[in-house]
């Protein structure tokens, strides 16, 4: 993590992910200085999978490697008893108010953002995604000073150009969502370790025993079992591309690699610090070995979408692979929850 | 995924930003390292962009054509889809769809054009005007 000071107060912090990145920059404005990445991602229980049913995203399957945006955030601001203030605006002139008076107290805030308007961002990257996160922390010249945790350094937008994307439409559509930790009480190293177990088992319960065959490590079943018939289904181009989705899910800028099962396994590595217990470092291996089996199944996907494999039998790998991750990760979740933290 | 082993294949974030990606260093413990890029993920972008053109260069032929009217054409050229055009004009998908056809868009008001225009980034009369 880069961390370069831009304002007497506010330091811009580079991570791996956008909403990750507003949580932990916040909370160390507010002096958690404890805080960092992997941390925010695991108290926030942010491992998951999901294929959304009947929904397609970018004409593709809708998948996710994530939970939820927006949860993070509050799942980890409330483990540590920080209270937080959300706001959704139906009026942009309200919105640009409300944010105004933030930068005059000179508050630093999380705003939620579509990045098809982004200005910053380079074109290849600007599609109608809405669950994209920043920090607004400061006002030069009439323009905002954005700090963007997916960026090296900071950067500026106008009025009119953070209005736009506060004001995105479509799915997961932002209405100028913000929000800011309000109030933060001492923090105790116990206080961590609880965030922490609770984190870790929330995770578990997502993972394991959610209901539905589409989302958790069912989940990748799911998926694996659609892989198997989508040559045939919807042929070779469509099926390639629907590929090559998955991969952009699961490698693209904000994941940290492999589907967001590095972060975890990171997260684990620094929780087994917390909590002396070297069994949790163990389990942070089966989570890099997960995550190093994702890549390699996004290395055979590639074979595909570049036109270089062709056959079923490619595909059929392709769904076994996905079936030996599943494995690994049920496995991972099961020693996780036999361990009975906190209890 | 070793620190050693990090791809650094320079793409379409080249002149943007690196990004952080998590490794393990050399006595095994997690840390972050910055990557340029990677060709599996590289190509997953560009292949997802052909179809993307690909579908705007239908989308031109078939207003060429008198298939289908401007709205769709530049729907498709700013990779929106129903619900997402739905939530920038406030016209509802049904009615969307009507306006796709030459015949409909022709006697629409003023003020949808302008709808539809402002969602577009462009003015009424490029709208007006598109043919394929």
């Amino acid at each position: 993590m880069n961390i370069d000071s831009q304002t007497d107060e506010f330091h811009h912090l580079q991570t791996a992910h956008c909403e990750n990145g507003v949580t932990t920059a916040l909370l160390r404005y507010h002096g958690l200085d404890f805080m960092t990445e992997p941390l925010a991602f695991g108290m926030g229980s942010g491992l998951f999978y999901i294929q959304i049913p009947f929904l397609t995203v970018n004409n593709g399957p809708a998948i996710s490697f994530r939970t939820m945006p927006g949860a993070i955030f509050k799942r980890t601001c409330k483990s540590l008893g920080v209270e937080v203030t959300r706001k959704k605006f139906s009026n942009p002139a309200d919105a640009e108010a409300f944010l105004d008076q933030k930068v005059r107290e000179g508050v630093p805030v999380g705003c939620q953002v579509g990045v098809f308007h982004l200005t910053y961002f380079p074109k290849e990257y600007r599609f109608h995604f809405n669950a994209h996160n920043l920090i607004v922390f400061g006002e030069e010249d009439g323009r905002y000073q954005i700090s963007d945790p997916v960026m090296e350094d900071v950067t500026s937008l106008s009025k009119e150009e953070l209005s736009r994307v506060r004001f995105a439409q479509g799915p997961l559509a932002p209405k100028g969502h913000i929000y800011f930790p309000e109030k933060i009480k001492p923090i105790t190293q116990d206080m961590i370790r609880k965030g922490i177990v609770s984190g870790i088992r929330r995770n578990v319960r997502d993972m394991l025993s959610i209901p539905g065959n589409f989302a958790g490590v069912n989940g990748i079943r799911h998926t694996s079992n659609h892989v198997r018939k989508w040559r045939d289904k919807l042929g070779l181009r469509k099926a390639s591309l629907y590929l090559g989705q998955i991969v952009r899910m699961q490698e693209e800028i904000g994941t940290g690699g492999g589907g967001f099962r590095f972060l975890y396994g990171a997260f684990l590595e620094e929780a087994a610090a917390y909590l002396q217990d070297d069994r949790v470092s163990n389990i942070s291996e089966d989570f890099t070995k997960a995550g190093d089996m994702w890549r390699a199944s996004a290395i055979k996907m590639a074979g595909v979408y570049k036109g270089r494999l062709t056959e079923q039998k490619d595909f059929e790998e392709i769904a076994d692979m996905m079936l030996d991750i599943r494995l690994v990760e049920k496995e991972a979740f099961q020693k996780l929850s036999s361990l009975k933290l906190g209890k | 995924m070793k620190k050693q082993d990090l791809p650094q294949d320079p793409g379409a974030l080249d002149k943007f930003t690196r990004e952080v990606c998590y490794v393990k260093n050399d006595e095994g413990k997690y840390e972050t390292a910055l990557s340029k890029g990677w060709d599996v993920k590289k190509q997953a972008l560009d292949s997802a962009w052909q179809e993307v053109n690909e579908r705007v260069e239908e989308a031109r032929k078939a207003v060429a054509n008198g298939e289908k009217s401007p709205v769709y054409y530049f729907m498709e050229l700013r990779l929106m889809d129903l619900p997402v055009l739905s939530g920038y004009t406030g016209i509802f998908p049904f009615f969307i769809k009507r306006h796709f056809k030459p015949s409909v868009f022709k006697g629409l008001s003023e003020r949808k054009l302008e709808k539809y225009a402002r969602a577009f980034d462009i003015t009424v009369s490029e709208l007006k005007n598109f043919k394929g």
